[in-house]
């Protein structure tokens, strides 16, 4: 095997500049996390409401966020920041399309959280679906017969026990997130996965490279991990749900 | 660019499909690779033997907890310098995604061989059978049947994951699309095209796996 380790490769300058390598990584963190958490509101906000739609009687609202659904599920992650990055633009009216091509603040950041968010939101819906269906029928039935209307009933007896019936698997689709925003490097965010190659290219110090960047993620996954675990230990409800610890 | 120019899809054809081929190819691979060293590694995360239950253990966490980008490219980066020699970015992502789904796979399988009822094992060790014969005749046969709906779902994850060897340059559908689209100037169309292609067929598989789950739900 014939590589050459140097271990001081981050403190290192890069070719040609002042900056360190370390710096590229720790902007390429600030924006895998700036993206992956932008994206989460987004995704929390549209899947919760998408999600609530599909159990409602409105038949005709349920059918379009099953389309919803399908839509986002059935292509490629990387397909679809394609075709928001190249194609939606091309479907805008002309001044609209004109802005966002060429006066857009932060395009690819803007970009690439739209269409995390969203990716994200259908993932989310189905979560949200499959918890509220989760709770027995008498539920909706007791709320509805004690005066309070449909959204009243979703208000204050549906939606609080779903949400925490889903916590655990919103727990491993927030880690998904931070994973899910490495594909952003394709249209040319500077996040981690970005820098990664862009480093790897200029430093040809492949492995150490690959280690921090790999390393960080950890991080990102641990947070997320711990953040919705505490959430999920101050929600509960004492006697209801019980989880092993 | 104005106005869609569909009459670019034609001409690409041929290409689209030797991308559509790869794709397809790198995904029964990985999928059959998948299975086999996933339904092991269940096998060893099962077992009583410690180290081969953490060794399991670790690598399907490990699998697990990082992107799938950054799995690609250390494969790519790595599998040259362990065998001395370049490989093709076709071959690295084949042994990339059967190594990567194998950990998915795992647990799949894992949660389909607790889903045989222990008595099933027991009846097999009472009949004097080794544990070899089984797992093999016993309880993988209905640990695997139980699990086919979430094998395939997961194989259709595994199909729109492969879109992602764009991060090594190996020809797939999406990238016979990205060139195509540059070849014609027209990239607009080239990657509305190559939605529509997966949307496609991952919508069908994914109607057919809905019908197929309801009908072993009935069976069981």
């Amino acid at each position: 095997m014939g590589y050459h380790w140097h271990w001081g490769i981050y403190f290192d300058k890069i070719k040609g500049g002042e900056e360190t390598y370390l710096s590229w990584l720790i902007t390429g963190f600030g924006w895998t996390v700036a993206v992956s958490l932008c994206s989460w509101i987004i995704a929390l906000v549209l899947g919760g409401l998408i999600g609530t739609v599909r159990t409602t009687p409105l038949r005709w609202a349920a059918r379009l966020a099953n389309a919803w659904v399908e839509l986002f599920r059935n292509i490629p992650l990387l397909v679809q920041f394609f075709l928001w990055f190249f194609v939606v633009p091309e479907l805008l009216p002309e001044k609209l399309s004109l802005w966002v091509k060429q006066e857009m603040p932060a395009k690819e950041f803007v970009t690439a959280t739209v269409c995390l968010g969203l990716f994200t939101s259908a993932r989310i819906a189905e979560q949200v679906r499959a918890g509220i269906l989760s709770l027995p029928r008498g539920q909706r039935l007791a709320g509805l017969a004690m005066g309070l209307t449909l959204p009243q009933t979703y208000r204050h007896v549906l939606l609080p026990m779903a949400c925490r019936i889903i916590l655990p698997p919103l727990t491993s689709e927030f880690m998904n997130v931070f994973k899910n925003s490495s594909v952003a490097f394709a249209i040319g965010v500077l996040e981690l996965t970005f820098q990664a190659r862009q480093m790897q290219e200029d430093s040809e110090q492949g492995i150490e490279t690959y280690l921090a960047v790999t390393v960080l993620y950890f991080i990102c996954a641990f947070a997320a991990n711990r953040v919705m675990s505490w959430i999920e230990k101050r929600t509960r409800v004492p006697g209801y749900i019980t989880t092993a610890k | 660019m104005g106005q869609f120019d569909y009459t670019v899809l034609k001409p690409s054809l041929p290409f689209i499909w030797t991308g559509l081929k790869f794709s397809v190819t790198l995904t029964l691979i990985a999928m059959s690779g998948g299975i086999v060293i996933g339904t092991l590694l269940a096998l060893a995360r099962l077992s009583s033997l410690k180290p081969l239950y953490t060794g399991a253990m670790l690598y399907v966490d490990l699998m697990r907890s990082i992107p799938l980008v950054m799995v690609i490219l250390w494969f790519f980066l790595v599998i040259p310098l362990i065998i001395g020699k370049p490989v093709g970015a076709e071959y690295s992502a084949i042994i990339t995604f059967t190594a990567f789904e194998a950990a998915y796979y795992s647990e799949i399988m894992r949660a389909g061989i607790q889903s045989v009822s222990k008595g099933q094992a027991m009846a097999g060790y009472a009949l004097g059978m080794t544990y070899g014969q089984t797992m093999r005749l016993v309880v993988l046969p209905q640990a695997f049947r139980n699990m086919i709906p979430v094998l395939l779902t997961q194989t259709i994850i595994l199909f729109q994951d492969t879109s992602l060897v764009y991060a090594i340059g190996a020809k797939d559908l999406l990238k016979a699309a990205d060139i195509a689209g540059k070849n014609y100037n027209r990239p607009v169309e080239m990657y509305l095209f190559s939605a529509v292609i997966y949307f496609a067929i991952c919508f069908t598989l994914s109607t057919f796996v809905k019908r197929l789950h309801k009908r072993i739900a009935v069976l069981r």
